[in-house]
């Protein structure tokens, strides 16, 4: 959806880190975007049913814990099925635990559905300006 | 100077007479409501207990009314979770009850449900402001060709809702237009709703429902819930405190709640749409009497609650079953009859409250154990109020709140040591029938009904 600036924001899964979510909710709204956060502890379906009502362009999912890949998985598909098919989803943070590089980590989860894949320590706008050219903003 | 307070209530007409200036309680007298003739009637009946000079100097005149079914409304949202929640809250909120509520793009097969269900008014919300439009233009275009007359108040995204507006014009008695019941994902604002309910309530449906002489005559001025929550929300101001009010009926069993719900324990995070201060939930299913059969459907899973004290053969409490849930007025004939109401009484409470109030749920971080709260936290509510034909005319009703408040489930949030008040008069809904135009008066009529009945 071209032109579209509403975009979900939240840590997913059973992860508490709050700080990181702060930062990228204000990076974000600096950066011309309408910003639906919500905040740590949230579900696959919290993310689906705010992405419908306020019919946003993207979803952006972090997650610091290490269960990453466990807590996305069937994301994109759920999208699908709840009619949210095009979405943009966004993925960052220390995805994994173990030996993997971040090629591999970014292939899985692209694999997944994800259109984007961020590894530790990417800053804010490297994101921003990715989701401005995938958003056509 | 005096006013006249009446409640049409679904099986009785009361009527409250109270001096204004000073205030003072007069007297308060009931009759069988008679719906199926002329609403009249039954306030006739009922002010034939006062004398005709306490009946000189009336100056104010108002009523509220639940009779026939009360203020039906459908709620229209587009997630369930969200909007149709926000619905329903502000459709609640109102004092009404929701007879459908339903999500997403409504089906053919939905339009013909709400059609026969004849509610009042269409509540028809979906979208964040300038979230989703599709849904909310679609669900007006089907209201519009569904012959559905009702009122519709259009409270969805406000982008759309303009265009709404006009699929809807002319295809339904009258389109009003207001706030967006949530305007921002997870941020609920049901007071304009409310307000246009309201404002509906009084132009529109009174008419409908054929009440014009009503509101001429008595000053027919809200649904009775709305009067109770006024009056609850006049309490919780007086005596800065938190409160509930449990009521319960022949048909309903309505809690109110007056409290921020925040979670009061260290190491909480809230989780879900936010909840009002005031709520209101309206439980359909749990009743005294029209509603005793599905009660006991809801309790069987549980096995009666340890209330009756002797052993009942099925046979025998099928019979009084049969007997009340087909005629509304009769009561317990006998001890043992009494010991079967009382059980369906706390059966009532419990549950209504356990479906009010919210829960806590553990879930383990790596950072440590967390609690998440979904609900309104009521542990630390003050005092209880009971109101409702059951507890009112009970004979101890202080012993069946204590029951209905036993924690059966320390995950649920319900109050855990309020105090205990009887609407012992039975003029909760006077007391908020007053409360905004004489406060002082409500005040006085608030305070003279309420028994207390001590602590749980």
């Amino acid at each position: 959806m071209p032109g579209n600036n509403r975009i979900i924001l939240g840590v997913i899964g059973s992860d508490v880190h709050a700080v990181g979510n702060k930062i990228l909710e204000m990076s974000f709204q600096e950066a011309g975007f309408k910003v639906i956060n919500l905040g740590v502890m949230v579900s696959q379906e919290e993310f689906i049913h705010a992405a419908i009502e306020s019919s946003a362009g993207a979803i952006l999912v972090s997650s610091l814990y290490g269960h990453g890949e466990m807590d996305c998985r069937g994301l994109r598909e759920k999208c699908r099925e709840a009619g949210l098919g095009d979405i943009l989803l966004y993925v960052g943070g220390n995805l994994v635990v173990g030996k993997r590089t971040f090629s591999e980590v970014d292939q899985q989860f692209k694999k997944m559905g994800f259109d984007r894949v961020y590894p530790p320590g990417t800053l804010p706008e490297e994101a921003i300006a990715e989701l401005k050219r995938d958003l056509d903003l | 100077m005096k006013a006249l307070l009446i409640d049409f209530g679904s099986t009785f007409t009361k009527a409250t007479l109270a001096d204004l200036e000073p205030p003072g309680l007069i007297g308060t007298f009931r009759a069988p409501t008679t719906a199926d003739t002329d609403l009249m009637d039954g306030f006739h009946r009922a002010i034939e207990g006062f004398s005709p000079e306490q009946l000189d100097g009336i100056a104010v005149k108002r009523a509220s009314s639940s009779a026939a079914g009360g203020l039906k409304i459908a709620a229209v949202g587009l997630v369930p979770q969200l909007t149709v929640k926000a619905a329903r809250e502000a459709a609640l909120g109102a004092g009404a009850r929701v007879v459908a509520a339903c999500a997403y793009t409504l089906t053919e097969d939905e339009i013909r449900k709400i059609k026969d269900l004849k509610p009042d008014l269409l509540l028809l919300a979906g979208g964040t402001d300038g979230g989703d439009k599709r849904t909310i233009l679609e669900n007006a275009a089907r209201i519009a060709e569904s012959e559905l007359s009702a009122p519709v108040v259009v409270a969805g995204n406000k982008a759309a809702a303009p265009q709404a507006e006009a699929i809807l014009k002319d295809k339904v008695s009258r389109v009003v237009v207001t706030g967006n019941v949530m305007p921002d994902i997870n941020v609920l604002a049901v007071e304009p709703a409310r307000r246009a309910i309201r404002e509906l309530y009084l132009q529109e449906i009174t008419k409908a429902k054929g009440w014009e002489h009503v509101q001429k005559q008595v000053g027919l001025a809200m649904p009775t819930p709305l009067a109770v929550m006024k009056a609850g929300e006049l309490c919780g101001k007086v005596r800065g405190e938190e409160i509930m009010i449990v009521d319960v009926g022949g048909a309903t069993t309505d809690i109110h709640s007056f409290a921020d719900g925040a979670p009061k324990r260290s190491g909480c995070i809230l989780k879900g749409l936010p909840e009002p201060f005031i709520k209101r939930t309206v439980e359909g299913d749990l009743g005294m009497r029209v509603s005793l059969r599905s009660l006991l459907e809801v309790i069987s899973a549980k096995g009666l609650p340890a209330e009756i004290p002797f052993a009942a053969s099925d046979g025998e409490m099928a019979a009084f079953i049969d007997r009340v849930s087909s005629d509304r007025g009769s009561l317990a004939r006998n001890e043992r009859e009494k010991h079967f109401d009382r059980a369906f009484a706390v059966a009532c409470i419990r549950e209504a409250l356990r479906r009010h109030a919210g829960t806590v749920t553990e879930a383990y971080t790596p950072e440590g154990k967390l609690w998440v709260q979904s609900g309104k936290d009521l542990t630390e509510v003050e005092m209880l109020i009971a109101t409702g034909g059951a507890l009112v005319f009970a004979d101890d009703p202080g012993s069946l709140l204590k029951a209905g408040l036993r924690p059966d489930d320390p995950l649920s949030l319900t109050p855990r040591r309020p105090r205990l008040a009887l609407d012992h008069q039975y003029t909760l809904y006077a007391v908020g029938l007053l409360a905004d135009l004489y406060p002082e008066a409500a005040e006085m009529l608030l305070k003279e009904t309420l028994l207390s009945l001590g602590e749980v």
